[in-house]
């Protein structure tokens, strides 16, 4: 069983032109769309539901205010300011709240308990017979959406193993934080998408670092490379200078403006350029994967 | 006045209306621009920045002292991170789960833990023009979370200054509603695709959790816009501004250029923005 992850550090570089095209051409496949914060991929798809999860995240503090007495050792002692003190009332801010459990201990009421708090679903969907994508929505709000990365994935590889399907596609959560290395940890191969603007650079050096410091083998994108090309000659310039390798260049095509508003991944248009080139990239990553 | 910039999503605008924002009103305004996008920061990429300080970003990570240390896996029961083992002959810090609480320290019954700071990222404060003040947080590499970094960097906050825009996180988890506490007015970017309209929802979902008033910007208006404008009517949030899909505007920003420094007439259209924006706030 292969893992393939395709990231980009920052949301708007066409990761999703990207995944949702790979997820058309492999066959058989599971997909698993770890954007939980704003999960698109299976509007691409439009999987039919099969299976629905509760995810439970972490837990946050509550206080018993009946049992409470006011001495203020929670809020000094809380290091994530989630404690406040308003109109006589100690409480807890939920958002804030890590559910660490250092006020439970340190009250001498017993006046606060850590409860569980529901953080998101995730589901599992068919898209055809060949065809599967696990995917997950997060409540606004929630911190721990690491977590929900990795049920999303364990299920995923889960329903692979059942289906004796040899790839999971991975279509990472952008960024560089918790959601993001949750995306690509036991990866076999990483793909990152970047574009060329000079923001694109800059990110797409914050996620290298990031893809080595969890030592995967990866390759870069450039998407749109003919919008500016300075730019992405600057970028290519940094990928050889740095012993990256480019697996391919996507020009700018129009017709990928309208596969999103059709919700049709960009490879099943005939004339693309973009699809051409998305094709070509895919033979060679399909090889890195053998 | 405090406006906190969302998406939902990357990559629809938040630093392409950030930065315009703050430069069309700083000729006007003193204004501060925060960017607490921590993960990826732009917004400097747009400036000039005089940088004036920076400062380190800690949280405590405990040490245990294995002499002392007895074994007895108190502060492994009260880990809620799963971030410390005690194994029969060390107790051992898993240092990338620890959320710095000081939870094992303070149950330790034999004061075997002690705390050093660790630094997780780092503040960069500095000044763009007189009427234009910066500051941005930038999140280490293999670190989990920058809403500590968002924290500290809001407590740089000038409350001298007229406007202060945040440039928050992508998405809807917790950095974001770090970036959001506390201020008095969301601009939700978004972009006229059924994604856009998506990621849209989730972020009204949030503000409207959080009780913030908000206003909506399109950017890569193709004039194709009614679904955004249906649902901004339906859900009666106004549409701010809407940014046309323009190969000038999007060649600028690629360039690391404010389009409305070289397409003036976009100047009075961000101040018309804040005005709208001052009349909602009341």
């Amino acid at each position: 069983m292969k893992q393939l992850a395709i990231v980009s550090g920052k949301g708007g570089t066409g990761k999703t032109t990207l995944s949702s095209s790979f997820g058309a051409l492999l066959s058989p496949v599971v997909l698993a769309d770890c954007d939980v914060d704003a999960a698109n991929l299976n509007l691409m798809f439009n999987g039919k539901l099969e299976e629905k999860y509760d995810y439970y995240g972490g837990k946050k503090a509550i206080i018993v205010q009946n049992k409470c007495d006011k001495c203020g050792i929670c809020k000094k002692i809380c290091r994530f300011e989630a404690i406040s003190f308003e109109n006589e009332v100690y409480e807890v801010d939920q958002y804030a709240c890590e559910g660490c459990n250092a006020c439970v201990i340190a009250c001498p009421q017993n006046a606060i308990s850590l409860e569980t708090a529901l953080s998101g679903e995730y589901y599992y969907s068919v898209i055809d017979e060949q065809k599967e994508i696990v995917h997950a929505n997060l409540n606004p709000g929630e911190e721990t959406s690491g977590g929900l990365v990795a049920e999303v994935r364990k299920l995923a590889l889960k329903k692979a193993e059942e289906k004796g399907k040899d790839i999971v596609l991975i279509d990472g959560a952008p960024g560089i934080g918790c959601p993001a290395t949750s995306s690509i940890t036991a990866t076999n191969y990483v793909v990152i998408v970047t574009d060329p603007t000079s923001s694109g650079l800059h990110d797409l050096k914050r996620i290298v670092e990031t893809v080595r410091h969890f030592r995967r083998d990866f390759g870069v994108v450039i998407n749109k490379y003919d919008l500016n090309p300075d730019v992405s000659k600057q970028i290519e310039n940094y990928c050889l200078s740095d012993n990256i390798e480019i697996l391919g260049k996507i020009p700018f095509d129009e017709l990928v403006e309208k596969s999103n508003l059709e919700m049709k991944p960009i490879v099943l248009y005939e004339n693309s350029m973009a699809g051409k080139a998305i094709k070509e990239i895919f033979e060679k990553v399909m090889r890195k994967l053998k | 006045m405090k406006i906190t910039i969302l998406s939902g999503k990357g990559g629809t605008g938040k630093t392409t209306v950030s930065t315009n924002l703050a430069y069309t009103l700083s000729k006007k305004y003193k204004v501060q621009l925060l960017d607490a996008d921590v993960e990826e920061p732009n917004d400097h990429l747009f400036f000039n920045v005089n940088v004036e300080k920076e400062e380190s970003v800690d949280i405590l990570l405990p040490v245990v002292d294995n002499d002392a240390c007895i074994r007895c896996g108190e502060c492994a029961k009260a880990c809620q991170f799963g971030a410390i083992t005690s194994f029969p002959n060390a107790t051992v810090v898993f240092k990338n789960l620890c959320h710095g609480c000081g939870v094992c320290s303070m149950v330790c019954p034999v004061n075997a833990i002690t705390e050093v700071p660790k630094s997780i990222g780092k503040i960069v404060l500095g000044k763009i023009n007189d009427n234009l003040k910066f500051g941005m947080g930038l999140l280490n590499i293999g670190e989990p979370s920058g809403v500590r970094i968002i924290r500290q960097l809001k407590k740089h906050i000038d409350e001298n200054v007229d406007v202060v825009l945040i440039d928050s996180q992508p998405g809807t988890s917790c950095p974001v509603v770090e970036s959001l506490r506390n201020i008095d007015f969301a601009i939700l970017v978004t972009e006229p695709t059924t994604f856009g309209l998506h990621d849209l929802s989730l972020a009204v979902d949030l503000v409207r959790e959080m009780k913030i008033p908000s206003g909506i910007v399109i950017n890569r208006d193709t004039g194709n816009t009614n679904l955004i404008d249906e649902y901004a009517k339906k859900e009666n949030i106004p549409i701010l501004l809407k940014i046309p899909f323009d190969r000038e505007i999007a060649k600028l920003y690629s360039e690391g250029k404010i389009f409305s420094e070289y397409l003036p007439e976009w100047e009075e259209k961000f101040a018309n923005v804040f005005d709208t924006i001052k009349g909602m706030v009341k």
